[in-house]
């Protein structure tokens, strides 16, 4: 099977700032972005834990979309700009896809 | 004062405080039990809906007079001035950076919607009547304390972003509160008679429930913030909201609520946000410590609140009125 090398930019964010992550990625025009959310976890700033929140803060969603080789910078440097200072952390990972298509 | 020292020992007995004490245990024993995210998230729309709408109802039957006008303005500057004596006493007693102060500040100037709940269904045991507008007077509450944060964290300078204003102001727990609020109103008696079995009779048990799981979380944040919540802080998690209460008591008695009216402002003058203060915070003040200022406010002034503040409060309020 054929398959094209692109780039998945993934983005670990807490939730109160997941609107104005995904608002950039439009204004970006990624093709795509899907939203997990994340149970739990430990990290610099210290842990946070799903269950039980009823507000929005100590909530982390991680973010992920897909990208042509040649728009990472476009793509991840404003995203950086924009969570640089927040909890988060973003990563960039080589992947392949089968529609070359659709990013 | 012996039948407020009676309600006092009620409110340490009732159920919810029993089942937020069993959540806080539960949680610090390190034990599994635990409230799915959207369960707990469906418990607070309920409760916001549940208290609004009553509050509506009780206005639609009482009527209203100046004194709700005067009690919003002094919701809305009690909620301003509040974390600029905060934001003092943690510049005297700690050494935290401006940031984390102002941060704590905000969170204490504004209000806790549960603590709000846990006061008004004290009242209700006690067979008290407070003004149905004073759940008005708590969404008034919620905004103020975080402008005048951001202004203290940027030395004068800044403010909020229309889009994070957007966020507070319009956030879920202030709409279905302020919105249910109306319907009561609109509504009136007929209206609250209509949805009672879903809106009156189940009301305590998810209390309960809600409150399990807010000591779960309390627990938690204290496991978590051990090294992080220094004695001053604990400290001023403990005083401030008695700093609150006195200011709250002054204005309850310039305005001239009732016995049970005085009693609620006194609470959410006392009271610490841990919903919408935080989730503002993130998007307007990133560089403060939500591992500080979450803790303190859930996990010390909380259950402060929780089992000895509201009949501290009510024990105030009765000497005083």
């Amino acid at each position: 099977m054929q398959t094209h090398a692109k780039k998945r930019i993934d983005i670990m964010v807490e939730a109160p700032l997941m609107k104005k992550v995904l608002d950039l990625l439009d204004e970006l025009e990624v093709t795509g972005y899907t939203v997990i959310a994340a149970l739990a976890g430990r990290g610099k700033d210290g842990s946070w834990h799903r269950d039980g929140l009823v507000g929005r803060a100590g909530a982390v969603v991680q973010i992920f979309c897909i990208v042509d080789e040649s728009r990472v910078d476009a793509v991840a440097e404003p995203l950086f700009k924009m969570i640089s200072r927040q909890i988060g952390i973003v990563t960039i990972t080589d992947i392949q896809v089968i529609r070359r298509d659709h990013f | 004062m012996d039948s407020a020292l009676a309600l006092a020992s009620a409110n340490l007995l009732s159920p919810m405080v029993l089942f937020f004490v069993l959540g806080l245990l539960a949680s610090l024993a390190r034990s599994d039990l635990s409230i799915p995210e959207a369960i707990a998230k469906g418990m607070s729309l309920y409760l916001m809906l549940a208290i609004g709408f009553k509050g509506g109802a009780s206005v639609a039957q009482n009527g209203v007079d100046a004194t709700l006008l005067w009690s919003l303005l002094a919701g809305v500057v009690l909620s301003a001035a509040i974390p600029l004596i905060a934001f003092g006493a943690l510049t005297l007693t700690t050494s935290l950076p401006r940031v984390d102060a102002a941060a704590i500040a905000a969170h204490y100037g504004s209000i806790s919607i549960v603590t709000f709940l846990a006061a008004v269904q004290a009242l209700q045991t006690a067979g008290i009547a407070h003004e149905g507008y004073m759940v008005a007077v708590a969404a008034a509450m919620e905004t103020p304390a975080i402008i005048v944060a951001l202004w203290l964290a940027r030395k004068g300078g800044g403010g909020m972003d229309s889009g994070t204003l957007r966020e507070v102001l319009l956030n879920g727990s202030i709409v279905v509160l302020l919105g249910s609020f109306a319907i009561g109103w609109i509504t009136g008696a007929d209206g609250l008679k209509s949805i009672a079995p879903f809106i009156v009779d189940p009301f305590k048990g998810v209390l309960c429930l809600f409150l399990l799981d807010m000591g779960l979380i309390a627990g938690r944040g204290l496991r978590d913030a051990r090294s992080s919540l220094t004695l001053p802080l604990v400290g001023f998690g403990i005083y401030m909201p008695l700093i609150g209460a006195v200011l709250g008591l002054v204005a309850a008695h310039l305005i001239g609520l009732s016995l049970g009216g005085t009693a609620l402002l006194i609470t959410l003058c006392a009271s610490a946000s841990y919903i919408a203060v935080p989730a503002a915070l993130r998007l307007a003040l990133p560089e403060a410590r939500p591992a500080i200022y979450l803790p303190l406010s859930l996990g010390v002034t909380f259950p402060f609140n929780l089992t000895l503040g509201i009949p501290l409060y009510l024990i105030l309020a009765s000497l005083f009125h």
